[in-house]
């Protein structure tokens, strides 16, 4: 019986201990998180509407365009995204010229790269969602009399929104934990905090914490996702 | 001049790649006038119709709308549209209802009705929303306003986009078998809404295969077989006298099914 007791004492003390642990880290993870949620929201910010962007000049009959930003998409969806950061953070200021003039913090660095990237993904999401409007819609707001700008902006994005949310979503999320990937620019995202954590306390719960993190941000963006989905549901196609 | 020309289409040529679609075809419509363009599918009806307002580009002849010329050809055969924003303006004297509707499915009946007038003309929402509720009262859908179009039957949908070309203030509709898409029962409640705006006297060009409809509201019938022109007269005339063998042919084989 005493012995029984014994353990439990043992447990309690110990589950306590771990939660005072967790308290004390508690600042320097919620400020980990604030680099990785400023890195994704910026992110977002940047890439969707230069994704959007892309993809309009992608279907534009500039043939030079076109192209040009066929090779951009092949470029940065065919190498690392690991690989574009690292380039753009070491490799672009060793350049002549642009090294000169183009200096960036590490935080501006990662943005570019996660910026040129993930626009890459959106442009071909968007592309697609965009030519898989019927052309009876074109023709529909043609003969109304709209401009190619009113016809894209009142009919066809409109309609094109509801199409891309579900890979919209599935990349966002993906980029939530693509942000971790900035710990080789040395910057103190929740991932490399958990790190340094587990490394001084010799302790695995930093990285169980982290995890727990992500797991909120992820989730918090499956619910908005849904939302969205679900406020486009009121019209069938 | 009492008599106004709304469109005059004069030798229209057009193919696609290889394949001539229009060989030199003519059609000259008066205001009020009711045109039906009848003949077997792949004959270039469409397409004649298509070249109207753009939604296909001439390779030769000319078109005027309400006598501002949209292109014209010159000696030398080179094809001439007036600028974009001119074409636009002339174009929209044409108002154009789709076989398959067309509607905009993300925006409810009263919106797709109203889209056009605000983006394209600038109207403020408060203004066209009694137009717009009396177009849809006036082809029957008045207690459909917040309805998407996918809760609505085809004969619905293709009134919808009736009430969604005269939005627009056109001066000539152009039909592109408005009908062929619905299932027998539903045809005649847009056949009706049709024949409603004859009686306003609303000028039409309407390509049907409806020939008893023809029949009835049709001021002028014209037969079009492989990419021409073949056979033009009054309903009277094309249907109770052609002239021309494979009209003839095509009508016989009609009535035969
Ligand atoms: N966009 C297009 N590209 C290639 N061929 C076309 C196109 N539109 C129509 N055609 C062809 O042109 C011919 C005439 O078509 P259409 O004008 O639709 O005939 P109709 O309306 O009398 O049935 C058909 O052979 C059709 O296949
Ligand atoms: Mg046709």
């Amino acid at each position: 019986m005493d012995y029984i007791f014994n353990i439990l004492d043992q447990l309690l003390i110990s589950t306590q201990d771990t939660f005072s642990y967790i308290f004390r880290i508690l600042p320097a993870m919620v400020d980990g998180t604030k680099v990785t949620l400023m890195m994704f929201f910026a992110t977002i910010a940047l890439s969707l509407p230069l994704g959007l962007l892309l993809s309009l000049g992608r279907i534009s009959r500039f043939r030079l365009l076109n192209s040009a930003i066929g090779v951009y998409i092949w470029l940065f969806r065919g190498t690392p995204l690991m690989l574009q950061l690292l380039f753009v953070y070491f490799g672009l200021p060793i350049i002549p010229v642009i090294g000169e003039v183009l200096v960036l913090t590490a935080f501006q660095a990662a943005l570019l790269a996660f910026v040129l990237n993930y626009a890459a993904y959106f442009a071909e999401i968007f592309r697609g969602g965009i030519q898989s409007i019927e052309r009876g819609q074109y023709e529909g707001a043609k003969a109304l009399g709209m401009t190619y700008a009113q016809m894209m902006r009142r009919i066809i994005l409109p309609q094109v929104i509801k199409r891309v949310l579900p890979p919209v979503s599935n990349e966002t999320i993906t980029l939530v934990k693509d942000t971790s990937l900035i710990y080789v620019l040395a910057m103190n995202d929740l991932l490399r905090t958990a790190r340094g954590l587990v490394q001084r306390d010799f302790s695995l719960t930093p990285f169980i914490v982290a995890g727990v993190f992500y797991l909120l941000m992820t989730f918090v963006l499956t619910k908005i996702f849904a939302r969205l989905e679900k406020r486009y549901a009121v019209y069938d196609e | 001049m009492n008599i106004m020309k709304m469109i005059s289409a004069e030798k229209i040529y057009k193919s696609f790649d290889e394949l001539e679609v229009l060989k030199g075809v003519s059609l000259d419509v008066e205001k009020g006038e009711v045109v039906a363009i009848i003949g077997p599918s792949g004959s270039g009806k469409s397409t004649f119709l298509r070249c109207m307002n753009r939604l296909e580009l001439i390779d030769g002849g000319s078109i005027t709308i309400g006598g501002d010329q949209l292109v014209s050809t010159t000696s030398d055969g080179k094809v001439v549209y007036v600028e974009e924003a001119k074409a636009r303006m002339i174009c929209r004297r044409t108002g154009m209802v789709f076989q398959h509707f067309n509607l905009f499915p993300h925006l409810t009946v009263l919106e797709n009705v109203i889209e056009a007038p605000m983006t394209v003309k600038g109207i403020k929402k408060e203004e066209i929303i009694p137009e717009a509720k009396e177009l849809l009262r006036k082809v029957g859908l008045d207690d459909k306003l917040d309805s998407y179009p996918s809760r609505l039957s085809g004969g619905q949908k293709q009134r919808v986009a009736i009430a969604r070309a005269l939005a627009m203030k056109p001066d000539i509709m152009l039909f592109d078998e408005p009908t062929s898409a619905l299932d027998p029962e539903l045809t005649g409640e847009v056949l009706k809404s049709i024949r409603q705006l004859a009686e306003e006297h609303m000028t039409m060009i309407v390509v049907t295969h409806e020939m008893g409809f023809a029949q009835d509201v049709a001021n002028r019938v014209i037969f079009m077989d492989k990419g021409e022109i073949i056979e033009e007269g009054t309903p009277e005339e094309v249907f109770g006298n052609p002239q021309h063998q494979r009209t003839q042919a095509f009508l016989n084989h009609l009535s035969a099914r």
